[in-house]
């Protein structure tokens, strides 16, 4: 069992996410940053599925109950409290009683802690992921919360992991599906100057302030299904990219879409951060 | 016409919901490899499917839509989509307002919106949330100036051409009918959705 003495300023519990749902209009969800909560598993023997807590600008603190092994990625945070060697992508043991601190990331914005088992709330439609659009799954994280750990299972293999340099935000973008709804510069215009990352940005999706996009089709699109990355424009012609709570369908045309790849760039941007894109495949 | 939407998405124009809902229907009987999401929409379907080939899939797409079209202009009946009847007490708060809008009496209200066969369009907005669409065109109203912050679970509603059964309490800017004691979302449930794209609703005064 692990304490939430204090979250931070939002800390959700997050696995993979809930696919197979979007028709029923239920997101996916999952971790924004999804290979850092994978890593994080894998350095404390998980499977990367299981669930992880996922915190936004760290300055959390939690109270392990049990002694276990524990892992972060993703944004990286100070350490302290009694846990020997912890720190970013190792795995450390955390005992019976410890708190565990993590302040404020330098750079980056989502934080994965894993622990080993895995956080085992009561999984909703197959997934421990809270969801911020729909309210599906555990409600976000409270002081007091407590939240189980499951029974370990597997080795731990890993004993460090790189922590990935952070390159110049560039998401690398597919044009489509709806581009051409859009005066045929503006691709073009997407990519020629940086955007700034604004604060009402969330796991919903970015959003961007930057050159205005400017359509060249007027009326409505009518409402169609959205996939994660999607860049989708509404009438002020600010770009937002869509993460892991993205409605599962949406009316406002989508000019491209972020590669895969980039989805854990773009979940790491922090108000105030500027943000490329880019067409060529290659950053 | 096919579109790309990322390295994992097909977007099928299909230019009609009932294509839509064919499409819908033969991609979950014959499911392409790796196919993890399919999302009808009133003109198109979405299909998702990550780590597959993706050409393969357009042109299996390619191959479906064109059967598909076939069967919808010889007018072969699509496979029976299932029937939801919905008991309703029609009490709602909105209910003389739409009278008035729609120029008629609240038992015609009524007797409208419960005489006809519904048909649930694509689901969105929240978990469960259908825009039933073939609305009878009198009781087309406009949403309210001002949402509600708070709608009950299992109010009926309308708004522009679509009725809809609000799963869970939400806000919500619908003009409201009445309510039913159905549960029409349900997590525990396995589909956890009364409804799907295609189902058939019919109303009824409880």
């Amino acid at each position: 069992m692990i304490e939430i003495i204090v979250p931070g300023p939002y800390a959700t519990v997050q696995d993979l996410g809930r696919p197979g749902y979007a028709h029923l209009g239920v997101p996916r969800s999952g971790a924004a940053d999804l290979e850092s909560l994978k890593l994080a598993n894998r350095l404390v023997g998980n499977p990367e599925g299981l669930a992880g807590v996922e915190l936004t600008l760290g300055s959390a603190r939690l109270r392990f109950l049990r002694g276990a092994w524990a892992a972060l990625a993703g944004a990286p945070v100070p350490v302290s409290g009694p846990a020997r060697g912890a720190g970013m992508g190792v795995p450390f043991w955390v005992p019976a009683g410890a708190e565990l601190r993590l302040g404020l990331p330098a750079r980056g914005l989502r934080t994965y802690l894993a622990v080993r088992g895995g956080i085992a709330v009561e999984p909703v439609l197959g997934s421990r992921s809270t969801d911020s659009l729909s309210g599906l799954g555990p409600e976000p994280l409270r002081a007091g919360a407590r939240l189980p750990v499951g029974p370990a299972a597997g080795v731990i293999a890993a004993d460090v992991a790189p922590l990935p340099e952070p390159g110049p935000a560039v998401l690398r973008l597919l044009p489509g599906p709806r581009d051409d709804w859009f005066v045929p510069e503006a691709l073009e215009e997407l990519c020629a100057s940086p955007y700034a990352v604004t604060q009402d940005s969330n796991r919903v999706g970015v959003r961007l302030r930057g050159p205005e996009l400017v359509r060249a089709k007027d009326g409505e699109l009518p409402s169609e299904g959205m996939v994660t990355g999607a860049v989708q424009v509404p009438p002020s012609g600010q770009p937002i990219v869509f993460l892991a709570d993205h409605p599962p369908t949406g009316g406002y045309p989508v000019i491209g879409v972020v590669r895969a790849a980039d989805l854990g760039v773009a979940a790491q941007l922090r108000p105030g951060d500027e943000v490329r894109f880019s067409t060529r495949l290659r950053a | 016409m096919i579109r790309l939407a990322g390295e994992h998405g097909l977007l099928v124009e299909t230019g009609s919901l009932e294509l839509s809902h064919r499409m819908d229907a033969a991609l979950r009987r014959e499911r392409p490899d790796r196919v993890e999401e399919i999302v009808p929409g009133p003109d198109t379907v979405l299909v998702v499917a990550p780590g597959g080939d993706r050409e393969r899939l357009r042109a299996r797409l390619e191959r479906l839509l064109a059967r598909e079209r076939d069967r919808s202009l010889a007018a072969e009946p699509a496979a029976a989509a299932p029937v939801v009847t919905i008991p309703v007490v029609y009490d709602g708060a909105d209910l003389e307002p739409v009278a008035e809008l729609a120029g008629c009496g609240v038992d015609e209200v009524i007797a409208r919106h419960a005489g006809r066969e519904l048909v649930v369009g694509w689901l969105g907005f929240a978990p469960g949330f259908a825009y039933l669409t073939g609305l009878d065109p009198v009781l087309r109203v406009p949403r309210l100036d001002t949402p509600r912050t708070s709608v009950p679970a299992g109010s009926v509603a309308v708004a522009g051409p679509y009725s809809a059964v609000y799963p869970t309490a939400s806000p919500g800017g619908w003009r409201l009918l009445g309510r039913t004691e159905l549960r029409v979302w349900d997590v525990a449930a396995d589909p956890p959705s009364l409804f799907r794209p295609g189902t058939r609703v019919r109303f009824e005064p409880a």
